[in-house]
């Protein structure tokens, strides 16, 4: 039985070494093609694709904007599977893939929130409109800094992770839940006159610099995760050979 | 059974001595209408309107105050690793802490609601939808509570984490209650919104005692 004798790559990542030299082995691959999106993709929006006939150059705010907003929901999908892998698998990756996406999900989720206000006011005439979407983004990211607040509350790692893995896992069963009673609440509520995106009906020549920068997004997302990850890695590591370093300092001197 | 009913009597027989039973929350929600037209002025038409609102604001913050020590006093004197230990399932035990908090909070709030309701001059015709929608909607914002509270038990100050967690969790509930309150007010059907209401809180009866005893569990280890 070969299966039998070698570990699936799976539980071979539950090792911080071998972790490491994958991430290692990944990182500069990604770091190119997040380079390399990111040019054909803002080429595209800024160069090649046309102006809106309603809205103008406007709308090129919305290749920023929307790219932000799918990475917004996207990451917090990973910390839910994350937080899986903590609870149920008790993965020791889970919780530090966890606690590096955290962050980068709220910052994600900000980029959404600010470039839709910047959008909002040529388009509204103010800066922010109770609308919908914004709102239901807007509660996201309050979800998120919730869920970053807990982590810094509780100190010790392995504890602060099942908390952090539980809250998130209620958060997503919530999600679905607050986005409907936000939309039910703002078609009860509606402004006279509301801009509305033509929906589906977006041309290629604006479809194609999206698709590019949402891939540019995916791929500047995975490097800072998995920069981040070896860096608490890291840290965790920094800490106990600190204990380990008293410790001995402590013998020595015969404390 | 028997522990589950000891289990709720002790909780309101404590809330109680503690001088933290029904009436102190009563006069919680009545100080904080009673702040509003101070801000607002008295303009009587203005409150009003904004009254459902007002009135379901002060039970969202009138049930979390009183949740930080939900389970924290449980967890300095022990209280806490007897419950894990003992033979009733963890998650009734918290439900049952979770019906007691209500006991002592939710349902005295909505029944003196109509009376404060009449303060803020909302029309006669919404004083029952406002009291159904409170006896509904504040089981899910006292079982969000439980999960917050869960969380931060082993926090010397959670009081503000905790808000910070729970809040965003309780929208839906502050949405489809203060639309039935709103929508009753203004004559209108109140059916839709405060059958969402009652689905909030059956799936917070269900996911909440569930995800608080998972973290009351995970938090030892």
């Amino acid at each position: 039985m070969e299966t039998a004798t070698k570990p699936s790559l799976w539980l071979r990542l539950a090792n911080p070494a071998a972790f490491n030299t994958l991430a290692n082995r990944l990182l500069w691959p990604l770091i190119i093609a997040t380079v390399a999106a990111f040019a054909y993709g803002l080429y595209g929006a800024f160069m090649t694709s046309p102006a809106d006939y309603q809205q103008g150059e406007t709308v090129r705010i919305m290749y920023i904007h929307v790219p932000a907003a799918w990475l917004a929901l996207f990451v917090y999908a990973g910390m839910s599977v994350s937080a899986l892998g903590t609870l149920v698998f008790r993965h020791p990756m889970a919780d530090v893939a966890q606690k590096a996406a955290a962050p980068l999900g709220a910052g994600f989720t900000l980029i959404c929130l600010i470039t839709g206000s910047f959008w909002g006011k040529p388009m509204w005439g103010t800066w922010w409109e109770w609308d919908a979407r914004l709102t239901s983004v807007l509660i996201l990211f309050l979800i998120y800094l919730g869920i970053i607040a807990l982590w810094r509350a509780i100190d010790e790692p392995q504890r602060g992770a099942r908390a952090v893995a539980i809250l998130t896992l209620v958060g997503a069963v919530n999600l679905p839940i607050i986005k409907f009673s936000v939309d039910w609440w703002y078609t009860l509520h509606q402004p006279a006159s509301v801009f509305r995106m033509g929906g589906p009906s977006i041309h290629k020549s604006m479809l194609t610099p999206l698709f590019a920068m949402g891939l540019a997004y995916l791929f500047l997302y995975l490097v800072l995760l998995i920069l981040r990850m070896k860096t608490e890695l890291m840290t965790r590591r920094l800490e106990r050979l600190q204990i380990v370093a008293a410790d001995k300092l402590a013998k020595s001197t015969g404390a | 059974m028997n522990a589950l009913f000891a289990v709720i009597r002790r909780e309101i027989t404590l809330a109680r001595r503690i001088g933290a039973g029904a009436e102190l929350g009563i006069v919680f929600f009545l100080i904080l209408i009673s702040v509003v037209p101070f801000a607002i002025g008295a303009d009587q038409k203005l409150i009003g309107r904004i009254a459902p609102a007002i009135l379901w604001l002060a039970a969202l913050l009138a049930t979390l105050l009183g949740l930080d020590r939900l389970l924290q006093a449980d967890e300095e004197d022990g209280i806490v690793d007897h419950l894990l230990l003992g033979d009733t399932p963890l998650m009734l035990v918290l439900a049952a802490k979770a019906l007691a908090h209500w006991l002592v909070t939710g349902l005295p709030l909505s029944l003196v609601a109509p009376l404060l309701g009449l303060m803020l001059a909302i029309e006669p015709g919404a004083m029952l939808p406002l009291t159904i929608s409170l006896l509904i909607g504040t089981p899910a914002l006292t079982l969000i509570g439980l999960v917050g509270a869960s969380l931060t038990v082993s926090l010397k100050r959670g009081g503000l984490l905790l808000s910070v967690l729970v809040l965003p969790l309780s929208i839906p509930t502050l949405i489809f209650g203060a639309t039935v309150v709103k929508e009753a007010a203004a004559g209108r059907a109140y059916e839709t919104p405060l059958m969402l209401l009652a689905g909030v809180s059956l799936i917070m009866l269900v996911i909440a005692p569930l995800a608080a005893a998972g973290a009351l569990r995970f938090a030892r280890n």
